[in-house]
């Protein structure tokens, strides 16, 4: 339970944060997904 | 009190532990690079006009500084706390890449070496084990799931890198077209890549750097509330290195690594020797290389959805299934993997699952043997058990596979004596885990463990 003196971290900052590393993860991701098809269509 | 000091990075109430894993991640996507070296390798070996054993060196030298530096600089990084140790890691690596950029531009590939390797390397050390003891002082619930986030993003890393460096050196050098087999980028375009990736690596960590805290009490591990492992333990790292128990983890570490790196190191070539008839290969060189992306996810998966299941099931489970799951799929694919590409495949992907969820598993399993005292430092000294598999596992395969026939011409049975090796190997380390007991009290660190008993007693009291 948060306590009067408690700033709860912003809900944006958070997001951001994943944001930043999430997407490069998700481009990476991505990538190996469409070279790992080779497997099935090479 | 500097910005960087660990007494300046305590989180102030409220602050969100959900910022840490993306503070560890931006660091380990980074790092992670390493495991991409091999988009490099052509290039480098005509830049230098160099054999690929002298270009390979260059990673090898990165993972033994890895090891080594993660040992020897771990308290070190335990008592700075993960910012200071950030951003050091952050400066050795971009300075690894700029230093390797200076030599593929001037031709010496000593500076590639001493860059990439040496610096960079001790970069990779301090970066892997940098968030690692802060997460699991975040989360004392879920220790897996925390350590499972950031050391995924370590194999994440090279899915990124991978595609990254190929449009750099396109971009540098437009008549690279990385798709063509046996293309080769320019020394100029080469050296402008490293130094970009340089300076994209070192901003990325600092971002991390600038993220991180440690938790409300954490500002001195003298006057900390520790989590104590199984029986209360609570150890130091240098009391830890002198029990039975880290070094029969160290042994359980070193089998699982040695055994993954044996199918990771040579995985296109030999999915393509198992299919292998009168002389051709039924799997082409494309497929071959998708079977190289699809261990790469689930090397990357294994590490978060394994070490999060430890949570549930507990650490030595969790390793029974890794080493004895792991032991009989390496002995269905030594024995019955070329009989269809998709077995092969599926036995192959979940070998390296749990070769990842190795790695992403062992901070929470230090944890429980030796609490939180030093766990960050106690983790950098069992790296050495990453660098001499690192070491170990080739060696084993590639020496095997050298006595039995010539790349090219190798077919499913010549893998049958190093895969058989490693089911060995994997026997050793099920049998050492399954002997890891707690630690004896006798190695405790007492003063610590009465303070700590005694802050929790007041923690407990003031909230009453």
């Amino acid at each position: 339970m948060s306590t009067a003196d408690e700033t709860p971290t912003s809900p944006l900052l958070i997001t951001l944060a994943w944001l930043l590393v999430g997407v490069p993860l998700a481009y990476g991701l991505w990538q190996t997904l469409v070279r790992a098809s080779a497997l099935v269509n090479g | 009190m500097s910005v960087l000091d660990k007494q300046a990075i305590v989180a102030r109430p409220g602050y969100s532990r959900w910022l840490i894993p993306p503070a560890a991640l931006a660091v380990h996507l980074s790092i992670g690079q390493v495991y991409a070296f091999s988009v490099f390798k052509n290039s480098l070996v005509a830049s230098f006009d160099t054999s690929l054993t002298a270009i390979g060196w260059v990673f090898s030298i990165a993972i033994v500084m890895l090891g080594l530096s993660a040992a020897v600089l771990g308290t070190w990084v335990e008592r700075s706390g993960p910012r200071k140790a950030m951003l050091a890691s952050a400066i050795c690596w971009g300075t690894g890449f700029v230093v390797g950029s200076a030599g593929i531009a001037t031709g010496q590939l000593w500076l590639l070496y001493l860059g990439y390797g040496v610096i960079g390397g001790i970069g990779l050390g301090i970066g892997y084990i940098s968030p690692v003891s802060t997460l699991i002082k975040w989360f004392p619930d879920r220790p897996g799931l925390a350590t499972g986030m950031a050391i995924m993003g370590f194999g994440g890393g090279a899915l990124i890198a991978s595609p990254l460096s190929n449009r750099l050196m396109s971009l540098y050098d437009p008549d690279f077209v990385a798709t063509e087999p046996g293309a080769v980028a320019s020394g100029t375009a080469l050296a402008q890549t490293f130094l970009t990736l340089g300076v994209i690596y070192t901003l990325f960590m600092l971002i991390g750097a600038a993220l991180v805290r440690v938790p409300p009490g954490h500002g001195d591990d003298s006057t900390a509330e520790h989590s104590p492992g199984t029986n209360g333990a609570l150890v130091r790292a240098s009391s830890a290195i002198r029990t039975r128990q880290f070094w029969l983890l160290w042994v359980v570490l070193f089998c699982n690594v040695t055994a993954g790196i044996g199918i990771l190191e040579q995985a296109a070539p030999m999915i393509q020797d198992f299919f292998r008839e009168d002389g051709s290969s039924a799997i082409t060189a494309a497929a071959a290389g998708g079977f190289v992306g699809v261990l790469s996810l689930a090397n990357m998966s294994g590490r978060f959805v394994w070490s999060s299941l430890s949570d549930r099931i507990g650490r030595k489970p969790t390793y029974v299934m890794y080493l004895g799951v792991g032991l009989v799929f390496y002995l269905l694919l030594a024995l019955f993997g070329s009989a269809s590409p998709v077995i092969f495949v599926a036995l192959a992907a979940v070998i390296i699952s749990f070769y990842g969820g190795g790695f992403a598993t062992v901070p929470a399993y230090l944890k429980d043997l030796f609490g939180t005292l030093e766990v960050g430092a106690i983790h950098g000294r069992l790296l050495t058990a990453w660098a001499a598999a690192g070491v170990a596992g080739p060696l084993i395969v590639n020496g095997i596979l050298d006595s039995v026939g010539e790349p090219g011409n190798l077919v499913a049975a010549d893998y049958r004596p190093a895969l058989l090796t490693m089911v060995g190997v994997l026997a050793v380390g099920f049998v050492a885990n399954l002997l890891i007991k707690p630690v004896s009290d006798t190695h405790f660190d007492h003063d610590a463990h009465a303070a700590n008993e005694e802050r929790v007693a007041d923690r407990q009291e003031a909230t009453r």
